[in-house]
């Protein structure tokens, strides 16, 4: 086959004619919902965390109307306990970190020069958990209903029915349910960093949003299933009353407090790193030049991502743990301000070394890195006990954190819009407007935190609805007060000049000439991401490859056409970006909004305890994704492989580690054995702290025996090597073999689901009684369900190979279900040896 | 000696893997001391003495220091791979090298660095209270 001339017009136009048909969005009232392209997903899905963003900071608005005088009665307690706790979770939960999915959704295939990330139905799945999931926890304060606990839902407090009502259920469910959409887009954005990058685009070359990206993604994988798995123990206390977090009964408050902040410390650099990464692009942009010390940002990124989960304990110091144990808390989150410390150096050694345009985004970097290393320094303060013991639950800490979350997050990410609102909209934003908002928002956010400094120290607490004039805060209330409608009105400028973006002229191409290969796309972009996907020789493409955008334009580098009318991206190798496959992407579809509509109604079912109907929802949730993945996924295609150019071929059909599906099972089971291991933390947890634990083999308390659970194992270990036999016998040729094996494969894995729950069920124990049974129950029955998936993907993938969808070579199905039965093997191995043997040891 | 040593050790494998190699054995290391301390402590109360548990962390970080310096060595001699111009920043094998060599070695130091704060600690507090 003779290479297209793309000196000829006429070809060009022919390409660009398919290229657009491809990629047309879906048209009409409700079918342009169902679209899946980057552009349109991320641009809903920011302007939704905007939104949300948005109603919190009303919520702050009234916070500070109620503290503006003492002794005031704006809002009852109550609502004032409800808005407190709405406006943290909500900044969270619906803003930071979705703001971070939504922006890399949006921009990620941009900087990667691809087409789009590799799974577009996944992002629009998460998307639309995200909104269900956030319209249902923030709508709640209009009935009253919202929950009231404190973002981070203390129990016994919030476990306590009696105490707390509705409220609680909605943040646990609510919550839980966008965090799966967040580790949804974690498997996203990891694949798409490590495999959707353009050739030639080494590890050495990647823009610095993705090294951030990156490290930030497989952070949600270690930090985000903690805090399910403490949501899990949660719920089962509040629905069902297995006594987690009761010390009466065995349990223990302080374990939810290690789940939520070992999730809650990651989580405030989750929040942080993508918004220094906005930085990462604008600084060198501005600074005229390439950053400077690129490797010590990646340093920074990688490093800070460790040592952020050693530091969980520094909000618990005021709960008597052992001095020496605070200690090693403290050391690490004085270590951690090294690396968070040298991306600021760099950021300052590039300015100085470049010729600086001082723009409106440069302005925001500037001002939001002042107020981020005030927050900082205020952090080294209550990294230290004795400081900590002292500052402690007061207005210090509310100072601290605000400076921290507004300087490390809000003001870079009004900084990112500035700068990114071309290449989404090809329109510029007002200058004026964008330098009086900041100015508004920089005086109001210091005259709003800096006297809460002072308010904490003279011992004003936090989460008071009010207080007397007698403890001399007045003065310093109202100026917050002040300064909190100063920074508002900063925002609503800020809201006003993107309402005004419509009206405007197109902005140039690449309008702030920088030299990052996002900057390609035209003003009036097309749908299909980038033309031709390019050649990358420098971390600068656009100032030092000549001719790279023309070249772009006209088609002469990879993948230029769309000749079967498929959208097509192209897949390369982790560290040096070969040409590894072309992957074929998931076009608009309404299957991932069911998908999300159904798995929406399992939580929120469940919620109102009405729970046969969240079941029919769950039984229609697994229907929808068994549907998604039949038609969408492991498609055979029509030829082997087809060519991208310049003399390469390259295969439309990969399986195992080099294809994209197998990583995602990979990145989503690590995530679920984090989930697991958190549930074993606890076992230990209450064996370290509790010396009735286990408690004296009585009726109800008596551990599961033996028998059951080393049937349990041996038949899940049955069902995972039934599982390799069928992998190895498909490869080899023995499609009928490995259908046997897969059929007993699936019957082991029901048999050893079962023969789980028969350990406890038969030796009665109760997990009503005490700590002990309820959390060897909730052990088994994770291993159960995680069973009954066995089962299910190993009956999907007989049904695949008998209806012609796998075969010797397209095995993807076998081999992805192969790495989910080498994680849940592993999860059995630790689980029946722990519940059969570990009471007689301990 | 040191030249061969240097030569072979330039030759290892550099990957996404070996950049994580330092502040895993950090995490290790962190995790070791805080749970052995935690667990006496809670189970024998605040008047317990942790003289054993204070040795055992000192060795602790001397073994968690060893492959921290051993992985900085490695990433150090692959971080001189010759073979492209200056500034070492283009599409190439011997840059990439060299970029993931040097992150290394930058994580090595900065693991190196925070072992030792995690360790200090121990030198301060004789007991669980």
């Amino acid at each position: 086959m003779t290479a297209p001339d793309q000196n000829d017009p006429a070809v060009r136009k022919g390409q660009e004619d398919r290229l657009r048909a491809t990629w047309a969005p879906p048209m009409g009232l409700f079918l342009r919902w169902t679209d899946t392209n980057n552009n349109r997903v991320g641009n809903w899905y920011t302007a939704t965390a905007f939104g949300f963003m948005l109603f919190a900071g009303l919520l702050a608005l009234l916070i500070r109307a109620q503290l503006a005088v003492p002794d005031n009665d704006l809002v009852s307690a109550s609502t004032f306990n409800q808005l407190f706790t709405l406006h943290g979770s909500m900044m969270m939960f619906l803003f930071a970190v979705p703001m971070f999915e939504a922006v890399s959704i949006l921009i990620l295939p941009q900087l990667l020069g691809a087409r789009d990330l590799p799974f577009p139905r996944l992002s629009a799945f998460g998307y639309w958990s995200f909104l269900i999931g956030g319209v249902f926890v923030s709508g709640s304060i209009f009935f009253d209903a919202a929950p009231d606990g404190g973002w981070f839902m203390y129990p016994p407090l919030t476990t306590d029915p009696a105490l707390s009502g509705l409220g609680a259920d909605i943040w646990m469910l609510g919550l839980s349910f966008i965090e799966v959409s967040s580790i949804a887009a974690a498997v996203e954005l990891i694949v798409g960093v490590l495999k959707c990058r353009p050739p030639g685009m080494r590890l050495n070359l990647m823009p610095l949003y993705a090294w951030y990206i990156l490290v930030v993604a497989v952070m949600i994988l270690f930090a985000f299933p903690p805090l399910i798995a403490g949501d899990i123990l949660f719920e089962m206390e509040r629905l069902l009353d297995w006594p987690f977090f009761d010390a009466t009964r065995g349990g223990d408050p302080l374990l939810w407090q290690h789940l939520f902040w070992i999730f809650g410390h990651p989580e405030v650099y989750i929040v942080f790193l993508p918004s220094i990464a906005i930085f990462a692009m604008v600084v060198p942009t501005f600074a005229r030049r390439h950053v400077v010390g690129y490797p010590w940002i990646v340093l920074a990124a990688v490093g800070t991502g460790f040592l952020s989960f050693g530091l969980w304990v520094h909000h618990m110091f005021a709960t008597g743990l052992p001095n020496i144990s605070l200690g090693f808390f403290s050391a690490a989150s004085e270590a951690v301000a090294i690396p968070t410390a040298v991306q600021i150096f760099v950021f300052i050694a590039t300015i100085w070394a470049g010729r600086v345009v001082w723009s409106t985004p440069m302005l925001y970097a500037a001002g939001s890195l002042a107020i981020f290393v005030i927050g900082g320094l205020t952090g080294v303060m209550v990294a230290v006990a004795p400081f900590d013991w002292q500052a402690h639950d007061t207005y210090f800490i509310v100072a601290h954190l605000h400076y921290v979350l507004i300087g490390g997050t809000v003001m870079p990410l009004f900084g990112g819009l500035y700068y990114y609102w071309p290449l989404v909209t090809g329109k510029k934003l007002s200058d004026r407007m964008g330098r009086t908002a900041f100015w508004m928002m920089f005086v109001g956010m210091n005259v709003t935190f800096l006297p809460m400094h002072w308010t904490g120290l003279m011992g004003m607490p936090r989460r008071v609805q009010t207080y007397q004039s007698s403890l001399g805060v007045d003065g310093l209330n109202l100026l917050s007060t002040v300064g909190a409608f100063l920074f508002a009105a900063g925002v609503a400028v800020l809201v006003a000049d993107l309402f005004r973006s419509p009206w405007r002229p197109l902005a140039r191409r690449n309008p702030w000439d920088a030299g990052t290969l996002e900057w390609t796309q035209k003003a009036d972009s097309e749908d299909w991401g980038i033309r031709s996907v390019p050649l990358i020789e420098s971390r600068y493409p656009i100032w030092d490859q000549p001719n790279f955008v023309r070249n772009i334009d006209e088609g002469r580098y990879f993948l230029p056409d769309a000749e079967e009318g498929r959208r097509e991206s192209i897949i390369t190798t982790v560290l040096d970006a070969r040409p590894l496959q072309v992957i074929r992407l998931g076009g608009p579809s309404i299957k991932p909004m069911l998908a999300a509509v159904t798995l929406g109604g399992v939580f929120i079912l469940t919620t109102y305890h009405l729970y046969w109907s969240a079941l029919v929802s769950g039984v229609l949730a697994l229907g929808v994704i068994l549907w998604w993945l039949w038609t969408g996924t492991g498609e055979i295609p029509e030829k082997p492989e087809k060519p991208i150019g310049h003399g390469i071929t390259v295969p439309l059909y990969a399986s195992g580690p080099t294809a994209p599906g197998w990583w995602a099972m990979f990145i989503t089971m690590t995530g679920d054995a984090t989930a697991f291991a958190s549930l074993i933390f606890g076992y230990f947890f209450f064996w370290t702290i509790h010396a009735d634990f286990p408690p004296p083999p009585t009726p109800g308390l008596a551990g599961p025996g033996v028998f059951w659970p080393m049937m349990a194992l041996g038949l899940i270990l049955a069902g995972w090597a039934l599982t390799i036999l069928a992998r190895e016998t498909n490869a080899r040729g023995g499609v009928g073999i490995a259908r046997i094996a897969l059929a007993l494969g699936a019957a082991a894995s029901i048999g050893g689901g079962l023969a789980a729950l028969a350990g406890p069920w038969f030796s009665g124990l109760d997990p009503v009684l005490h700590v002990y049974p309820a959390i060897v129950w909730v052990l088994v029955i994770w291993v159960a369900a995680h069973a009954a998936l066995s089962a299910i993907m190993q009956l999907y993938t007989l049904a695949r190979s008998l209806f012609g969808r796998m075969d010797p070579v397209h095995d993807a199905d076998v081999r992805n279900i192969t790495v989910y039965q080498h994680f849940f093997a592993l999860s059995a191995v630790i689980t029946f040896p722990l519940i059969a043997f570990f009471p007689g040891v301990a | 000696m040191i030249g061969g040593l240097n030569r072979r050790a330039a030759r290892l494998k550099a990957t996404l893997w070996t950049l994580a190699v330092p502040p895993t054995v950090w995490a290790l290391h962190f995790l070791f001391c805080y749970v052995w301390a935690a667990v006496r402590c809670a189970k024998r109360g605040p008047t317990e003495t942790i003289g054993d548990i204070r040795i055992g962390i000192a060795v602790a970080t001397v073994v968690a220091l060893i492959p921290i310096v051993a992985s900085g060595y490695i990433a150090w001699a692959q971080s001189r791979t010759e073979g492209d111009p200056p500034p070492h920043n283009a599409s190439t094998g011997p840059d990439r090298l060299r970029f993931i060599a040097y992150a290394t070695l930058l994580l090595a130091g900065l693991s190196f660095v925070s072992v030792l704060f995690v360790a200090a600690p121990a030198l301060v507090f004789t007991d669980c209270r």
